[in-house]
């Protein structure tokens, strides 16, 4: 149905395989998927069945098993550390836990200097790139007189959470992967991380990749919804068709985890 | 890193083991500006001088003299010769031939001597008494002789024209001079070894030849180590297989036959100091490798190096920025630990008469191999052994402190 949208990254019998013999865990098992410029696409799917992975194999960290990823649907091609530094203009993602993203050993202006080289603002004078950090930093409502010389652990969880989002602010990617961005903090600081997320694809009109477990934080984001079970897409669609009209007993038992979401949000969002 | 200073220097443990090692590496340090001496210069014509402060004779009868009537100085002078053990002995003698143990009462010397000159015979053999024990009781006889008769000594200096000789100067039992007056007065606080060279002069030389085998032993070993384990860890793969394959073979030989066969291969002549910290640094990399390669597995999959990767860094810049500082504490655990065992071997290698060249400089092995061989601790020359002991095991234990105290500093689960 959004056939005539341009495709922006793709897939076709992805699978990851862990490990040989007895102790083998097919953490991806030949999904296919298909998303589009400027969608919000959301992975939906339970502890364990594969959604970090998928997303690893997707940013090219890991080797994918079996199957091929097709980027802007020429298939993806990160053969060389030239070839992957280009993808990686392309693509960014911000991490599950924020307490691990960080090298504790680098200050934060590192963090946020590394993003402005990598799109070649490495011979800016110092203080435009100053400008550049400062305005990321006030983007995510970050003060970046009050974070140069500190380091990532000194913040607090939601505060490095945004941190990431003003890395991805600098590097204006066409995709961004978002994995369960919100999972590891605290519940006041999720709807402004949230908040931040959709400003910033709004801003630079990137596509986004959300990984959820919340199906109904999925419902209330993304345009297209992919459900996972232990490594499979095992239901897939619109938000609307898959949430309303859920096909599967997965995805029903996902639904009933999340009680509110045909008391309030079914009429109040849609 | 300066917080980690910071932490190590308030753990008691490593506090203890640096000031001891400071101690040791200002002793090295110090000593030869005070002691110029060449370590291995032969100063004494024998063996086994004991530890003490040595006055030229000759120069004390140069030297000033005072006269003082010391009410001791009598019996300080019979008790140099006969102290209790001869005492005892004497009387054994005396019981064995017959004399009635009442009789003999050994804390007079005056009726002892009596009762030794009237009986003892050196020809007399009692059941029972070895024939060293019969050679013990002749010598102990001899330097009895004339304890008793106090005279005055007289010096004598040959007459330049009839060649006899003439009395020049008498010395008188009461007559003293004083130590600082005397011209050449030589300390030997642990005394000489077999070659007659100034052991303590020597072994602070070796101290600082054997730390410096440690050292370099310890920088090639943790280099190699560290270098391998990055790769094998970090790469993985083809380049971890091939690693792995001369890591499990160099295990599976002990270190130590290793370092024999190459020591021994390299022929005594071509084995300076250096040399040989080199092969025992070439032998003892294998632990540091798996250690580090352990380490890094579990760091290359971290978010941290994968967000540095989307950063656009290089592998190098990732394995020195990210993943290096963070096993740099176990890297410098292993580097203190490569040094101590380092020492070790050396000593080891040394003992067996595989060390360094023996004409170039002291070490700690290598004097322990003389005092072996010159069989010191056969002899009961305690100041040709004992010290280097001490020694290394003050090194080793300096080092594996500081060890346990920054162990304590990285993994704060271990602190009390
Ligand atoms: N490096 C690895 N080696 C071996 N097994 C792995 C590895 N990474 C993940 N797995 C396994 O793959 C499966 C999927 O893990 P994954 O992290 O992708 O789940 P997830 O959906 O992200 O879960 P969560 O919601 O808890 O983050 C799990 O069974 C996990 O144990
Ligand atoms: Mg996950």
């Amino acid at each position: 149905m959004n056939d005539e949208r341009k495709l922006c990254l793709s897939g076709k019998g992805l699978t990851k395989v862990f490990g040989l013999g007895r102790q083998k865990t097919v953490a991806v098992d030949h999904v296919d998927f298909a998303f589009h410029e400027g969608e919000i696409i959301s992975i939906v799917g339970e502890s364990g069945s594969g959604k970090t992975t998928l997303a690893k194999m997707l940013l090219g960290l890991i080797g994918e098993t079996e199957g091929e990823v097709y980027f802007q649907g020429v298939k993806r091609d990160i053969g060389s550390q030239k070839k992957k530094q280009n993808y990686w203009k392309q693509i960014q993602a911000i991490f599950q836990d924020p307490f691990s993203s960080y090298n504790i050993f680098h200050k934060i202006d590192e963090v946020l200097l590394d993003c402005i080289r990598m799109r070649g603002g490495g011979k800016l004078p110092h203080a435009k790139k100053v400008e550049m950090m400062t305005e990321a930093c006030s983007f995510v409502n970050l003060k970046f007189e009050e974070l140069t010389n500190k380091y990532p652990f000194e913040l607090s969880g939601g505060q490095q959470q945004r941190l990431m989002i003003a890395r991805i602010f600098l590097l204006k990617p066409k995709i961004l992967l978002a994995d369960e961005p919100t999972s590891m903090i605290d519940a006041c600081s999720r709807a402004t991380i949230l908040d931040f997320l959709m400003q910033l694809r709004d801003e630079i009109g990137m596509t986004l990749i959300f990984i959820t477990h919340d199906i109904g934080l999925a419902y209330y984001v993304s345009d297209t919804v992919y459900i996972m079970e232990k490594g499979k897409f095992v239901e897939s669609g619109s938000a609307d068709e898959v949430i309303l009209n859920p096909q599967q007993p997965y995805t029903r038992r996902l639904l009933n985890d999340v009680p509110k979401i045909h008391e309030e949000w079914d009429l109040s969002t849609v | 890193m300066k917080h980690i200073l910071h932490e190590a220097f308030r753990s008691p443990k490593f506090v203890t083991g640096f000031v001891i090692f400071m101690a040791i590496l200002a002793l090295v340090v110090f000593y030869p500006l005070f002691v110029t001496d060449h370590p291995l210069a032969i100063i004494g014509q024998g063996t086994f001088f004991p530890p003490g402060i040595y006055v030229s004779v000759y120069d004390t009868t140069n030297a000033p003299q005072y006269t003082m009537m010391l009410p001791e100085a009598e019996g300080n002078r019979i008790g140099a010769k006969l102290g209790d053990v001869e005492r005892e002995a004497m009387r054994e003698w005396l019981i064995d031939f017959g004399i009635p143990r009442a009789e003999i009462d050994i804390d007079d010397t005056a009726k002892l001597m009596t009762l030794w000159d009237a009986y003892y015979d050196p020809a007399l053999r009692f059941q029972g008494m070895t024939s060293a024990r019969q050679k013990y009781f002749a010598r102990l006889d001899a330097s009895l002789e004339g304890l008793l008769v106090m005279e005055p000594r007289v010096i004598a200096v040959p007459n330049t024209e009839t060649g006899a000789f003439e009395a020049s100067q008498s010395i008188e039992l009461t007559d003293f001079v004083n130590v600082n007056e005397v011209a050449n007065v030589r300390v030997l606080p642990l005394g000489t070894d077999n070659f007659g060279r100034d052991m303590l002069t020597q072994l602070v030389s070796a101290i600082g030849t054997s730390l410096q085998i440690g050292l370099v032993a310890g920088t090639v070993a943790t280099l190699i180590g560290l270098t391998l384990g990055l790769m094998a860890g970090y790469i993985g793969g083809l380049v971890d297989d091939v690693i792995m394959f001369f890591t499990n073979l160099f295990t599976a030989i002990p270190g130590i036959v290793l370092l024999i066969l190459i020591s021994y291969s390299i022929g005594q002549e071509n084995r300076g100091a250096v040399t040989v910290a080199v092969v025992i640094g070439v032998t003892s990399w294998v632990w540091t490798t798996r250690a580090v390669r352990a380490q890094v597995i579990s760091l290359r999959n971290r978010d941290h190096v994968n967000l540095s990767k989307l950063s656009g860094h290089s592998i190098f810049h990732i394995i020195f920025a990210d993943i290096l500082p963070y096993i740099l504490s176990y890297v410098v655990m292993a580097f203190i630990l490569q040094i101590s065992s380092g020492i070790l071997a050396e000593a080891g290698l040394s003992i067996l008469g595989l060390g360094p060249k023996t004409t170039d400089v002291p070490t700690l092995g290598l004097m322990m191999r003389w005092a072996m061989i010159y069989s010191a601790h056969i002899l009961n020359k305690w100041w040709a052994f004992f010290p280097v002991i001490v020694a290394i095991a003050l090194i080793s234990f300096s080092l594996n402190l500081m060890n346990t105290g920054l162990d304590q500093v990285f993994n704060p689960a271990l602190r009390e």
